[in-house]
């Protein structure tokens, strides 16, 4: 916990109080709570059906949590609704691309600003004062910061749906950015995609961070991404969190090992394996690596 | 074959088509943002032609204030509608929502008859009466008005959905609702603005057809060859239902013209069956929608 706060502890950006979030007699999500620093990146991990994207979703307002509270710059924000906190900064994007298809990458971009405009009927018609400044400034902001940023300049006419599975996520993470996030949400922003992409997304995830100091939250299952950037690592399984900390503490901890590993037959073999051996040598029977 | 009769029948069918058309951009308006089939179309626009002549004829009202007021109730009943009816059926399956719609026109009905009766009505006239004349074809100057006002009605609709944020929220809810709800869109707002305005749309439409034939409390048969414009020419398709009232009113207007009035509906209908069979979607449609 201690190692990404430099100095004094610092408040946390987002905080994830108690989360329990139940449909009907299933607990999606049970006690979850975390924090996330600013200026951090923080990985949520786990099997799949660990609630990570229901952790999300309750996060950005889609799911109303049945108890607990979270908590966005020190306020509490868990009755405010999904459009209201994408204007307070929680930008995200989707596991599954969830791109306005038929537009462009250029209006699927600026309608991430959709929140923050101002303009009116009246001035949009007949393209008055705001509508042009506004319409300008939008236009600076998004084609020489996140277009040229994301390396998409080539495609940003291009309809959406016409595009390779890996430019699509780059174009919904380009999406999330023009939104102004504070905290840029990423549900599993490298699955699907082969070394080369993921290596692209990997680099301007730092890149996010360092350029523009926006804090990341990301969902992931690429191991080996989620240890090389990441300050806090969350590992969830059946909605509950079995173990936080660095990527070294997390991949240390025997119920992470043991949530990956499976708990049935082999899971099982492997504990009483370790029982056995605990009992006959004598040692503290945890020598999982 | 007389040209120019051809030629004159032409005009009346693509002129009634306009109007086809915007009553068919209301259905598409609604169905786009929130995928309900309103078959309560007609009865919405025939309620806007209720309030019309209630605020002319019945509270002589000047004209410029009470076609203004007419389509102006008319939104709040949509948005009434939309809250109290449509809101609380949001997730149920589309067949529910769809049976809906149907109850809704004719407890629509039902109200008109209550208040105004089921007497047929005329509508002050409003429009010029100079026969029109284009080149050698004479057009009733009702329907050449009519279709004037739609088309221009059209026009500013389109250019405020194009350009107004709200017509983006619009077309990003209907293109993805999670993405736009995450993008700061109120989409339940969307779905009210989708009904205020498609209830708008049909009451300017309303007031139109029944300044041409006279409003009754049947008049919203109308609503049917409108769904069969909004069928062919694709459930989620401006364009369709633009390019598809043009099509159907041309259509019924040849048909009852060189075969007979009772012709019209028979044609229109194989029309509808032929589209169907050769583009399931529509022609213009998107094609998962999902068919009822």
């Amino acid at each position: 916990m201690e190692t990404h706060t430099t100095g004094s502890p610092a408040a946390p950006l987002l905080q994830v109080d108690g989360i329990t979030l139940a449909f009907g007699g299933v607990k999606a999500l049970n006690g979850v709570g975390f924090a996330v620093q600013p200026g951090t990146i923080t990985a949520v991990i786990g099997p799949n059906g660990a609630g990570k994207t229901s952790l999300f979703n309750t996060i950005s307002g889609f799911y109303r949590p049945t108890q607990g509270r979270i908590l966005f710059e020190g306020q509490d924000i868990s009755q405010v609704h999904a459009p209201q906190r994408a204007k307070l900064g929680l930008g995200r994007s989707f596991q599954n691309i969830a791109l306005f298809r038929g537009m462009t990458v250029l209006d699927n971009i600026k309608l991430g600003r959709h929140a923050h405009l101002k303009t009116n009927v009246l001035d949009a018609l007949f393209y008055l004062g705001r509508a042009r400044r506004e319409e300008a400034a939008l236009r600076a902001d998004i084609e020489e910061r996140i277009i040229d940023f994301l390396e998409i300049d080539h495609i940003r006419h291009a309809p959406v749906s016409a595009l390779p599975y890996g430019l699509q996520k780059r174009v919904e993470m380009a999406r999330a950015l023009a939104m102004q996030p504070k905290v840029l949400m990423l549900d599993e922003p490298v699955a699907g995609m082969n070394r080369e992409e993921t290596e692209d997304m990997a680099r301007f995830i730092l890149d996010v961070r360092a350029e523009w100091g926006v804090t990341v939250l990301m969902v992931e299952h690429d191991m080996g991404m989620v240890m090389d950037l990441s300050d806090h690592v969350v590992v969830l399984n059946f909605g509950q969190v079995i173990a936080q900390g660095t990527p070294a503490q997390v991949q240390a901890d025997p119920e992470v090992v043991r949530a990956y590993l499976g708990s049935g037959d082999v899971g099982d073999l492997r504990q009483r394996l370790h029982a056995g051996l605990g009992n006959a040598i004598a040692t503290d029977g945890v020598g999982a690596a | 074959m007389d040209w120019a009769y051809l030629f004159e029948i032409s005009l009346t069918g693509l002129a009634g088509g306009g109007l086809y058309a915007l009553a068919a951009l209301a259905f598409v308006m609604v169905y786009k943002a929130t995928r309900v089939v309103n078959i309560a179309i007609g009865e919405i626009l025939m309620v806007g032609a209720y309030l019309f002549f209630t605020f002319s004829a019945s509270f002589a009202l000047p004209l410029w204030l009470a076609i203004p007021a007419a389509v102006l109730c008319c939104g709040l009943l949509g948005a009434v509608i939309e809250r109290t009816i449509i809101r609380p059926l949001l997730g149920e399956p589309p067949i529910s929502v769809f049976m809906v719609t149907v109850g809704l026109a004719s407890v629509l009905v039902g109200l008109v008859e209550m208040i105004w009766t089921a007497d047929q009505r005329r509508l002050p006239d409003f429009m010029p009466t100079q026969p029109i004349m284009i080149g050698e074809a004479f057009l009733a100057p009702k329907i050449f008005w009519g279709a004037v006002i739609a088309v221009v009605f059209i026009a500013v609709v389109l250019l405020v959905f194009r350009f107004w944020r709200g017509g983006v929220a619009l077309r990003a809810t209907a293109s993805d609702q999670a993405a736009a709800y995450s993008m700061g869109i109120n989409v339940p707002r969307v779905f009210s603005l989708a009904w205020v305005v498609s209830a708008m749309i049909a009451a300017v439409s309303g007031i139109i057809v029944g300044s041409i034939g006279g409003i009754s409390s049947s008049m919203g048969i109308f609503g049917l060859s409108v769904l069969v414009v909004v069928i062919v020419g694709g459930l989620d398709s401006v364009l369709g239902a633009l390019i598809g009232g043009l099509f159907i009113g041309l259509i019924e207007a040849l048909a009852g013209a060189f075969l007979g009035g009772e012709y019209k509906l028979l044609s229109t209908f194989i029309m509808l069956v032929i589209v169907l069979m050769i583009r399931p979607y529509g022609l213009f449609g998107t094609r998962e929608i999902e068919r009822l």
